[in-house]
């Protein structure tokens, strides 16, 4: 028994451990993250194979990825799991049948002689120089160039499915359109204008400067509404307009 | 436990352990203490940008600060939230941590010096920082709060937008070193500073400084903790040392962007003045060691300083520069560089 036994009888454990929680664990979001921990522990196995891109990319692709999407849909799910149970007993004969018919197929596979140890000879070790991503790249990108090549196109046409599903078109939506808000300089909503220094006179000036105020003349609104923003105008009139009739 | 099932020397194998153990510590030690001094270092460097002293009072010129720090967070309760996951909650810190020492292991701090010599280097530091956005998003539901949930989503969604970008920028570097492991690729560097990675790959080095930002959570690109918005996003719940491992992580996740920026880009362990007769002969007596930590201690300066300048993004823009602008330039730049290595002009002849 080596250490690459151990290692690996440790990780496989891991991993029908995972894979078992995925389906029997009660809430959906730890389900979830079971289904990563088993894809760790399944890369961890790759590693052993010496598989290192392969495993990294495992890594890389579904649990940094894919599976981050998903766990983003399923925590924002609201299952009532109360819902979700009822009738188990109801339903068991029939799931019975159907995992029975299942794991008959599965049996039959596996005995069947092509999985078994003869079938797959121990993996000889490779020397340590030995890159399997130049390996990889020669296998997709010669050999295989075609079949690759098609599998994206097939991919992006997926892609552009899901979008055309999923786009309902321009709809009346109160978005933000960004490329105005990056034309916005401080020339078109700020303008900075030579005032006189104004002098508060505290007391007895107020009344009189108040009652004034609501007899403003309509000439003198419109040239200090100039002054002001547009959409404060009126706020900024009273003041400017104010302090115009004290100085 | 009888003889034959260990087959292997189990001496050799425990001393194998134990030297792993060892250069282990080795690294972890010096980050975990650079940590605390970025720390220390960040509200100094910001405090003397906003005109004020920054912490001074602990120690020398403020010098003890961090450590008083770590006492006091040592010395605080961890409250489990009721309705919480406790697991879970638990667990996230942890997650959040694992992955940000872990991605150090492939990282050459000169030429051998590193403790992991992978193939895929590149690789697995990309697959590390991607399998730490998993802290956040338990620590998020595991809470039972709405403001750790709300920030949690805003960083699932922020880390896998501008992983892409940085995943895309390091098929650039690749494809100019010809090589997946760190190691080969500063070797591909040498040659002095017009050799390095830099003047080709331009746009992908902004590119991935920028989204190695986004990545770490930090400001401008901190949606995640959004104390304005959402208190504190993601750790709102955390105190005491579950809330400094998420800090801790964070720090960590700064130092080691600014590594793989200074390696991936600017020639690593590599002399600036490799070639340049009496400049170099001036500065051959500097280990490589030293060069590495003065380009990435600029890096993390340059973190710093984004704090203290740039105001936070809103989300929206933060998905329209990831997705938008980021992705179709790195697109646009890796056709560009194909051409000109098959073209063979300067620097790739």
């Amino acid at each position: 028994m080596s250490f690459q036994i151990i290692v690996f009888y440790s990780f496989a454990a891991w991993l029908i451990f995972s894979a078992l929680m995925v389906v029997s664990s009660k809430h959906s979001v730890k389900a979830a993250l079971f289904l990563v921990l088993s894809f760790a522990s399944a890369s961890a196995i790759w590693l052993l194979l010496e598989a290192e891109f392969l495993a990294i990319s495992l890594i890389v692709v579904y649990v940094g990825a894919v599976m981050v999407l998903l766990l983003f849909v399923v925590m924002m799910l609201d299952v009532d799991y109360a819902a979700l149970r009822q009738g188990f007993v109801k339903k068991l004969p029939l799931a019975l049948i159907i995992s029975a018919i299942f794991l008959a197929v599965l049996y039959g596979f596996i005995t069947s002689g092509q999985f078994s140890s003869d079938a797959y000879p121990v993996p000889q070790a490779k020397p340590a120089d030995y890159s399997n991503i130049k390996a990889l790249g020669r296998v997709l990108y010669d050999e295989y160039v075609i079949a690759f090549e098609i599998a994206a196109v097939i991919l992006l046409v997926a892609i552009v499915a899901a979008i055309a599903l999923t786009f309902r078109g321009r709809r009346n939506r109160k978005t933000q359109n960004i490329n105005k808000q990056l034309q916005a300089s401080k020339s078109n909503r700020l303008k900075v204008i030579s005032m006189k220094p104004v002098i508060q006179e505290t007391e007895n000036a107020n009344p009189q400067a108040e009652k004034k105020d609501a007899e403003v003349v309509p000439g003198e609104t419109s040239a200090s509404g100039e002054a002001g923003g547009d959409n404060e105008s009126e706020g900024n009139n009273k003041t400017a307009s104010g302090k115009e009739k004290t100085s | 436990m009888s003889e034959g099932i260990f087959d292997v020397d189990f001496m050799a194998w425990l001393e194998t352990g134990a030297w792993i153990v060892i250069k282990i510590l080795a690294i972890m030690l010096p980050l975990i203490l650079a940590v605390a001094y970025t720390t220390f270092a960040e509200r100094k460097l910001i405090g003397y940008m906003q005109l004020r002293v920054g912490p001074n009072r602990v120690g020398p010129k403020g010098w003890l600060q961090p450590i008083a720090d770590t006492v006091k967070l040592i010395m605080k309760e961890i409250v489990v939230p009721s309705g919480s996951s406790k697991t879970l909650f638990v667990l996230a810190p942890v997650l959040f941590i694992g992955p940000s020492f872990a991605a150090w292991a492939v990282i050459p701090f000169d030429a051998g010096l590193v403790l992991a010599d992978v193939n895929a280097g590149i690789l697995y530091v990309l697959a590390m920082t991607s399998i730490g956005v998993y802290g956040v998003i338990i620590a998020g539901w595991a809470s039972n709060s709405k403001y750790a949930f709300l920030g949690a989503m805003r960083s699932a969604a922020q880390i896998v937008s501008y992983e892409l970008a940085m995943g895309f920028a390091l098929v650039g570097v690749l494809m100019c070193a010809q090589s997946m492991n760190l190691g080969e690729i500063v070797l591909a560097q040498s040659g002095g500073l017009l050799q390095w990675f830099w003047i080709p790959l331009f746009p992908l080095l902004v590119v991935y400084w920028i989204s190695g930002v986004a990545e770490t959570n930090r400001a401008p690109f901190d949606m995640a903790e959004g104390e304005s918005e959402i208190v504190a996003g993601f750790h709102v719940e955390y105190g005491g040392m579950a809330f400094s491992l998420f800090f801790l992580a964070e720090y960590a996740n700064m130092i080691l962007i600014s590594f793989l920026t200074a390696l991936m880009f600017f020639g690593g362990w590599l002399s600036p003045f490799e070639g340049y007769g009496w400049l170099d002969d001036i500065t051959a007596w500097v280990p490589g060691t030293v060069w590495l930590l003065l380009k990435a201690a600029v890096f993390l300066f340059g973190l710093i300083w984004i704090r203290a300048t740039f105001p936070r993004f809103r989300y929206d823009q933060i998905m329209r520069l990831g997705w938008k602008i980021f992705i179709p330039v790195t697109l646009v730049w890796l056709v560009v560089v194909a051409i000109w290595i098959k073209a063979a002009i300067w620097p790739f002849n």
